[in-house]
């Protein structure tokens, strides 16, 4: 890495700045959502079904409402007489908010009770009797899409079957015959099962209309508050909600993760409910809810086709895909790509062939599925990749990390064009695996390996070697329900030379008051410590899209670099007046303007701001500020390598991660520091699927892993010491040469600790096991295979 | 329902409340005290973001009655600095990077603050089955386990 162009004062990129979020966080002074309170407040609870598919059949609010202290029961009819009883998906397909007349999951909402306290809504959700009708449910996504299954969206004239939709990328035929004409073929069906982003904040919102006013704010745990205040516009308008009478405030996120992007129902049942009673009414979900009625991610059914000549080259690929959507299709994709960006899947090698297509299924579970720290199915496409690399190399008996340099794309053919249609960006993939394996002491392992499996022993190595594609989008082709994915920056700069800038983005833990101080600070040289970043309020933010995808720095960030260039712009004028030279006989180094030739005479920004104030040439607009909507040019395309060591119990099945080494390539880096902790938290968010967590359901739809009794999110004692390096290939495209991070160690995690299981058993025939990899699923195969003990 | 008079002591301040019967000692803190610092992550008492220490004990104040606490001392987040000064976990979290989101830290920081009263010199291991019961969804543990050591070594 180069050394940072600003001093440890100025703080702008490269510096492991402590951030400033943290003096809030750790004296218990966050603002999360429930922490706000709000005079004459009301609280909601929701009435919840118990069964996945039901006919509603009455509802009886009578006891609820004897309840002192309970003040209404709102249900599907309530609702229904402002045609708010049903409203759009992200996706651009419709949900209910409540039901009138059948339900379509288990925790689906089925009413709401208004009460004065907290314990009393719960009370009154008690109290309320639901009488059903249960109907069969459709559970597994394949006999949903088989011909003569029973169509779930009934409310969807003419809809004769269950297809939510069907995407493809590729040239079909041209794929076919390459596979066909593969010298060596690995097929497997890869399931990424349904799984929940269990932030550690549940959902909630505050919903205040001042009937005064006319004006609606809601405090929301919402990843992309300006989106969410259009959204309201669209779907409330017709009840007199327009936009600039809505306020939409983010206050502090407890993780987000992609499950606070969709607008769920309880929120526009606590708006209505406000709007309806004229009091603030506050709706905090607790954990079961969340984890049951959320929106969930992946649930990607895959078969992977992976063709090749006899020496190892790859050739082509090939992979049809079922899609569990739930009964509605809520997914946060761009709208041109109901699969998001799948098309990524051909990963890091240099494929000519290949094709890939999914089927979307409706099926009675909870709608979705949202992109869970990943770029809209980038995790399920990297998985499928990365498995069929490692059974083609044990199909050829040849050594992963081998095969993976053999195909890897080159360095110099960046920018490449993938026969998918992505153009990459920049990458030397050659170079992150073998700093990985330098670090890790790859020969040395496969050495230790060998002579444990000689004595019965089972270890395992595996390797993961994901290309991202980030940081959406290009207006061209990326919009949500029309909104295009550009992002926003605003910098003031005051005239004692302090700044405060807001974006268009929102943090939930991603660090983005230190690092969006830090872009400024190295374009503009004033001290990061002296500017203030801001997120969230619509009311004072500039539109933006929202975090989510690792779209922050490729977007806003780029816009923060770009609004400060304006500054910088206009700096540069005021410094020429203020030395009485032309301004391109000026030199700019981070802070101050100096003559060229003369470097004594100079002037430092906070100077020219000082100046924009007090002492501007005739002629010229007085102030220091500037906006920027940045539209990137393309995506950006992080990649890394992953080595995982794994041990393997053969009297229990336990799988112990050993050693674990992440080799990243963001592009430039912002914050050191935070970069480490983003890849820490998402090879976490890695390892909990690949080994511990899933939402499953039984035939009668009910749910398992609804709690955190049977969701098992890893605690400090299973997630091992993650080791961490970093090579640094810039974005030719992004202003400052980032690409963004956030999600690749979530991506590039979970076929890591896969394909070094499945390494461990290799010797056994076993060429691929389903995530979550539990102890029971190894001791099955150990059993199977006579090596138990 | 029945309420009842409760005395406790929280971070040093004599508190009265007359509380029902259910209330959980969690949202005594949070709504009746107004101490926001104690966050509430799940309702099996398997995440500690409501971890505070009563009478020397760290606690989840989600699976604790208001009432049980009567009479005792409570600790919360908004207790641990001390005359203008961070205690040193406080400290340790962000000179180390061992809070992203900041939702688990409250509970992180009160159960390690009561790790290292009981051990000023937690081996990683120790540190590790000490937070085991407080989830952290953003960090990874890595950091907390170093900010943590950080800690321990200002504390001896």
């Amino acid at each position: 890495m180069t050394a940072p162009k600003t001093d440890a004062r100025i703080c702008g990129m490269g510096h492991s700045m402590k951030r400033k979020e943290d003096p809030r966080f750790i004296r218990g002074q966050g603002r999360y959502v429930d922490d706000i309170v709000l005079p004459g407040m009301l609280y909601m609870d929701i009435v919840r079904s118990p069964y996945a598919h039901a006919k509603i059949k009455k509802i009886n609010t009578e006891a609820a409402l004897k309840i002192p202290g309970v003040l209404a029961v709102i249900d599907g009819a309530t609702l229904a007489k402002y045609n708010l009883h049903w409203m759009p998906t992200i996706s651009a397909d419709t949900q209910m908010v409540l039901p009138t007349d059948r339900v379509m999951y288990q925790a689906q909402e089925v009413a709401a009770v208004i009460a004065t306290e907290r314990y009393i809504a719960a009370d009154g959700v008690e109290a309320v009797e639901v009488e059903y009708e249960p109907l069969t449910p459709i559970v597994d996504p394949h006999k949903s899409l088989a011909p003569g299954a029973q169509v779930l969206r009934t409310d969807k004239k003419d809809k004769k079957d269950n297809l939510a939709f069907h995407w493809e990328a590729g040239n079909r035929a041209d794929a076919d015959q390459a596979i066909a004409a593969a010298e060596v073929m690995v097929s497997e069906n890869v399931y990424l099962p349904r799984i929940h982003v269990a932030s550690m904040e549940t959902c909630g919102c505050i919903a205040d209309f001042d009937a005064a006013q006319g004006k609606l704010t809601v405090y929301m745990t919402t990843q992309a508050p300006h989106a969410v205040r259009t959204v309201f516009a669209l779907v409330a308008g017709h009840v007199g909600l327009s936009e600039e009478r809505i306020r939409i405030i983010s206050p502090d996120i407890g993780g987000g993760f992609g499950g606070k992007v969709p607008v769920y129902p309880g929120y526009v049942i606590a708006v209505a409910a406000s709007v309806v009673i004229g009091k603030p009414v506050k709706w905090i979900e607790d954990r079961m809810e969340n984890l049951q009625a959320d929106s969930f991610a992946r649930d990607y059914h895959m078969k992977v086709e992976l063709g090749a000549k006899k020496d190892g080259t790859m050739t082509a690929l090939r992979i049809k895909t079922v899609a569990d959507h739930g009964y509605a299709n809520a997914s946060a994709n761009p709208s041109k790509y109901p699969a998001g960006l799948f098309s990524i899947c051909t990963g890091s090698y240099d494929l000519k062939h290949a094709f890939c297509e999914v089927d979307a299924a409706y099926t009675n579970k909870p709608p979705g599925g949202v992109a869970y720290r990943c770029s809209f199915r980038v995790t399920e496409a990297v998985h499928a990749i990365e498995r069929a690399t490692d059974a083609l190399a044990q199909k050829l008996n040849m050594d992963p990390a081998e095969l993976r340099l053999k195909n890897f794309i080159k360095p110099e053919q960046f920018p490449y064009k993938s026969v998918l249609g992505w153009e990459y960006d920049s990458g030397n993939y050659h170079a992150a695996l073998k700093k990985a394996m330098d670090l890790i002491g790859y020969d040395a392992l496969r050495k230790e390996q060998a002579e444990k499996r000689s004595r019965g022993e089972l270890m395992g190595i595996g390797i993961s070697s994901f290309t991202e594609i980030v940081g959406a989008g290009p207006s061209r082709d990326f919009d949500i329900l029309g909104l295009k994915m550009f992002d926003s920056a605003e910098i003031r700069v005051h005239p004692t030379g302090k700044a405060i800038a807001r974006f268009g983005t929102k943090s939930q833990g991603q660090g983005h008051e230190t690092t969006y101080a830090q872009i400024v600070a190295e374009e503009l040289g004033i001290p990061a410590s002296d500017i203030q970043v801001e997120e969230g309020d619509t009311d004072t933010a500039p539109y933006g899209l929202g975090t989510y995808a690792s779209r922050s720095t490729p977007t806003a960030g780029a816009a923060g670099a770009m609004a400060a260039r304006k500054i910088r712009d206009k700096a540069r004028k005021l410094a020429a007046h203020l030395l009485e030279v032309r301004e391109d006989d000026l030199v700019w180094e981070p802070g101050k303007f100096s003559v060229k030739g003369a470097p004594q005479k100079s002037k430092t920004i906070q100077e020219c701001a000082f100046a924009a104030y007090t002492n501007h040439p005739q002629g010229m607009e007085a102030g220091l500020e500037a906006v920027h909507y940045y539209d990137p040019p393309n995506l950006t395309f992080p990649f890394g390598s992953y080595i995982c060591v794994v041990d393997i119990d053969r009297g229990t099945g336990v799988v112990t991660v050993r050693r674990f080494v992440a080799v990243d390539d963001c592009g430039n880096i912002i914050n050191p520091m935070i970069v480490e902790g983003q890849i820490h938290g998402g090879l976490t968010q890695g390892l909990a699927p690949a080994l511990f967590e899933e939402i499953s359901y039984d035939d009668e739809g009910n749910i398992s892993g609804g709690s955190f009794m049977d969701y098992y999110v890893p605690t400090a004692l299973e997630t091992p010491h993650w080791e961490t390096d970093m090579t640094v290939t810039p974005s030719p495209h992004h202003p400052l040469g980032a690409k963004g991070v956030g999600e690749s160690a979530t991506v590039g995690a979970p076929p890591a600790i896969a394909n070094a299981v499945v390494d461990a058993l290799r010797h056994l025939g076993i060429t691929h096991i389903d995530i979550p990899i539990t102890p029971e699923k190894v001791w099955q195969v150990l059993k199977a295979k006579g090596v138990a003990e | 329902m029945a309420k009842h008079r409760i005395s406790v002591a929280v971070n040093g301040t004599a508190r009265e409340a007359e509380v029902e019967s259910r209330l959980l000692l969690v949202h005594l803190i949070r709504e009746v005290f107004r101490l926001t610092g104690t966050h509430v992550g799940c309702d099996t008492s398997h995440c500690g973001a409501c971890t505070v220490i009563l009478d020397g004990v760290p606690v989840k104040s989600c699976t604790v009655l208001a009432v049980q606490a009567d009479g005792c001392k409570i600790a919360t987040v908004e207790g641990l600095e001390q005359g203008g000064k961070l205690h040193p976990v406080q400290e340790g979290f962000t000179e180390k990077h061992g809070l992203q989101c900041g939702f688990c830290t409250p509970g992180m920081l009160m159960t390690t603050s009561a790790l290292l009263e009981r051990n000023n010199n937690p081996s990683e291991q120790e540190i590790r089955e000490a937070i085991s019961g407080n989830l952290c969804r953003c960090t990874g543990y890595v950091n907390i386990v170093r900010a943590v050591q950080y800690a321990a070594e200002k504390m001896r």
